[in-house]
């Protein structure tokens, strides 16, 4: 299908794409085995100036959007989906300074971004604050020129690796969700340390890890928007990220739909290929058929918020949700082709399925997603 | 510093079809790459502008299609790409090549170092890098594994022998060709893509560098190629059938009689 890119977008698909065919897919078995985190990797990426591409040019960035982030994390997924995660979570820590932060703000720690030598990280959830982001219990008390934070975010991803992170944390308990504010911390400062790195399922190139808050103060110009607008900050952020887990899910759905297709004109039963069989085909004509049409929705979905548009919590819900269930159907299915093979770790599918599932579960629940797709639905209706 | 990159297009497939009449490969239709080799001396061209500032170019002697693939030369580092294309250059061997870049060259002017891949992947010649050298009058080294050291006027680099490697000093300008081991070539950046994209390919005929017809193409090649053919192999081989008790008496049988006549010859 020709999606209409761009030029410009086209250059940046094809640069990715040969980075994970020719640096990416070598070493993905190994990192994911052994956890490696893919500092080499970055490297390249920051050397193609890939890094950048979300982050507008008078910050060194290439200008673009959604859009061109999520190119580049589905050409990078096609490989690895653990090692597409270092440069797209380094995307949602970077959006909260790109949407709220202040010209000081961005000409601070967006540049070191763009050029791809800080990796940057986002803290929201906490072990007694998932779906419910309510339940932050980390706290930042202004004291002078300072905030102090204090508490333990939890699963978050770049941890430790990032230099720069954007933290959620609670300025004032009664007033609920308008008691929350962001955060930008820096790796480094006094008070602020890493705490238990996670043995995952899957993308296991990528880390995740706790980060703890000490007495940790950071000056007051580290606030992000205003105070009480942490809640809005995050779910803004989230709103305009999601479709890069929906691309890191499509990414991973058609590397495996690759190599089940591949792998059925090779593997010869009963005297032919497996792809001869209409029982075969028809699993690879439906794991088509979805990724297609999730590519469809997540395209049009960037290419939506890209254009200036106000409000798209629903359509980027609709696209992670619906591209995230497809990544985890075909991978399945992926797998039962090459049967015995799939199973096995000689073959990448194996490692797709287990990295598909977290497309399902972070940056909020499929299931949440359902809520927020259905209350948006309730919310037009009743303003009609 | 300012260093050329000679460049050549080789075809990236191993369907290689030959002119019958002139027995050279026929370049037209067929998918073309950079000659792999010719990549390390883009990335060296590329590394040493960018350490001591200056400009690189890049070079070839093609038909126009090549420019496409010069392009590419331009997002992984060089400034500006230069293309000999004339009829008359057409059925060079490797004097000829030699004599038509270095007149390209001579043209481009102001140069330090002139880097070329060790050799081509389709004619494996490795002539023209040193070709050049004596077209241009100055030194030239081949096998460069590593340039320990480049100044303005002098360059120490090793060369790689079968079982080690020479350090060898040469005043500038000069020719080196490269081997694979010098170093990793990058891939293309976004900036370098754009950059390609708005670059002009400098289009130089025969007369635009003021050669000598003579010298090129076909009539400045002595080499001419008599035949092109695929060489026969012709291996007798038999299949030895049975139950494996029988392949393996029959196997020892045949292996008996002959040992039998190696001892014979040794006997003679």
């Amino acid at each position: 299908m020709d999606y209409f890119l761009t030029e410009e977008q086209q250059m940046i698909k094809e640069i990715a794409a040969r980075i994970a065919r020719e640096k990416i897919k070598p070493v993905a078995l190994k990192y994911d085995e052994e956890g490696i985190f893919p500092r080499d990797i970055v490297k390249i990426l920051a050397d193609s100036d890939l890094c950048g591409v979300y982050i507008e040019e008078e910050y060194g960035g290439f200008g673009g959007g959604i859009f061109e982030m999520a190119l580049v994390v589905e050409e990078l997924s096609k490989a690895c989906g653990g090692i597409a995660l270092s440069f797209a979570g380094t995307g949602l820590g970077a959006f909260p300074i790109i949407l709220f932060g202040t010209e000081e703000q961005k000409q601070k720690f967006l540049p070191d971004i763009a050029a791809g030598t800080k990796l940057a990280a986002f803290g929201l959830t906490e072990a007694n604050a998932g779906s419910d982001a309510a339940g932050i219990q980390t706290t930042a008390v202004l004291d002078g020129d300072e905030y102090i934070l204090n508490g333990t975010k939890q699963w978050i991803t770049n941890g430790g690796e990032a230099d720069v992170y954007t933290v959620i944390a609670c300025t004032n308990r009664e007033k609920g969700a308008r008691g929350f504010s962001a955060f930008i911390v820096e790796k480094g400062t006094p008070g602020f340390s890493f705490g238990k790195k996670e043995n995952k399922m899957g993308i296991r190139a990528s880390v995740t890890s706790e980060l703890v808050f000490e007495d940790c103060r950071i000056p007051k110009e580290n606030l992000l928007y205003r105070e009480g607008m942490g809640f809005i900050v995050a779910m803004k952020t989230l709103d305009r990220t999601r479709p890069g887990v929906a691309a890191q899910a499509l990414g991973i759905a058609q590397g495996a739909l690759d190599e089940a297709l591949k792998y059925s004109q090779e593997r010869e039963q009963f005297g032919k290929s497996i792809s001869s069989f209409q029982a075969v085909q028809h699993m690879l004509a439906d794991m088509a058929i979805q990724i297609e049409a999730a590519r469809a929705l997540v395209y049009q979905t960037c290419r939506y918020i890209d254009s200036g548009a106000k409000v798209f919590s629903k359509e980027s819900a609709m696209s992670k949700v619906f591209a995230s269930d497809t990544a985890m159907k075909v991978t399945i299915d992926a797998v039962q082709v090459m049967g015995g093979y799939g199973y096995m770790k000689e073959y990448p599918v194996e490692k797709m399925m287990r990295d598909a599932k977290i497309t399902q579960i972070y940056e909020g629940t499929n299931q949440i997603q359902r809520n927020v797709i259905a209350l948006e639905m309730i919310k037009e209706l009743k303003g009609k | 510093m300012n260093v050329i990159v000679c460049v050549k297009q080789v075809p990236g497939t191993n369907e290689v079809k030959m002119n019958k009449e002139t027995n050279t490969i026929i370049r037209e239709g067929v998918e073309a790459i950079i000659n792999p080799f010719d990549t390390y001396a883009v990335e060296e061209g590329a590394r040493i502008k960018e350490e001591t500032g200056g400009k690189a170019t890049v070079l070839s002697m093609g038909i126009p299609s090549v420019a496409e693939l010069l392009k590419e030369t331009i997002s992984v580092g060089m400034d500006e790409a230069v293309l000999l294309s004339d009829r008359a250059f057409a059925g060079s061997d490797s004097l000829a090549t030699s004599y038509a870049l270095s007149m390209g060259i001579k043209k481009i002017g102001d140069c330090d170092l002139i880097i070329c891949g060790k050799q081509a992947m389709d004619g494996d010649t490795a002539q023209v890098g040193p070709g050049l050298a004596e077209k241009l009058g100055i030194p030239h080294t081949t096998y460069v594994r590593k340039i320990e050291e480049i100044k303005d006027g002098y360059i120490r680099c090793q060369r790689m022998t079968e079982d080690g490697y020479e350090v060898i000093e040469m005043p500038l300008p000069a020719v080196i060709t490269v081997v694979k081991e010098i170093n990793e070539p990058r891939l293309p950046s976004l900036k370098g893509k754009m950059k390609a994209k708005k670059t002009e390919v400098t289009v130089w005929t025969a007369d635009d560098i003021g050669a000598d017809k003579a010298l090129c193409g076909l009539s400045g090649s002595p080499t001419q190629v008599v035949k092109t053919f695929v060489p026969e192999h012709n291996v007798d081989s038999e299949m030895i059938v049975g139950t494996p008790e029988e392949q393996a008496r029959n196997l020892a049988r045949k292996l008996l009689s002959m040992q039998f006549a190696i001892q014979v010859q040794e006997d003679e």
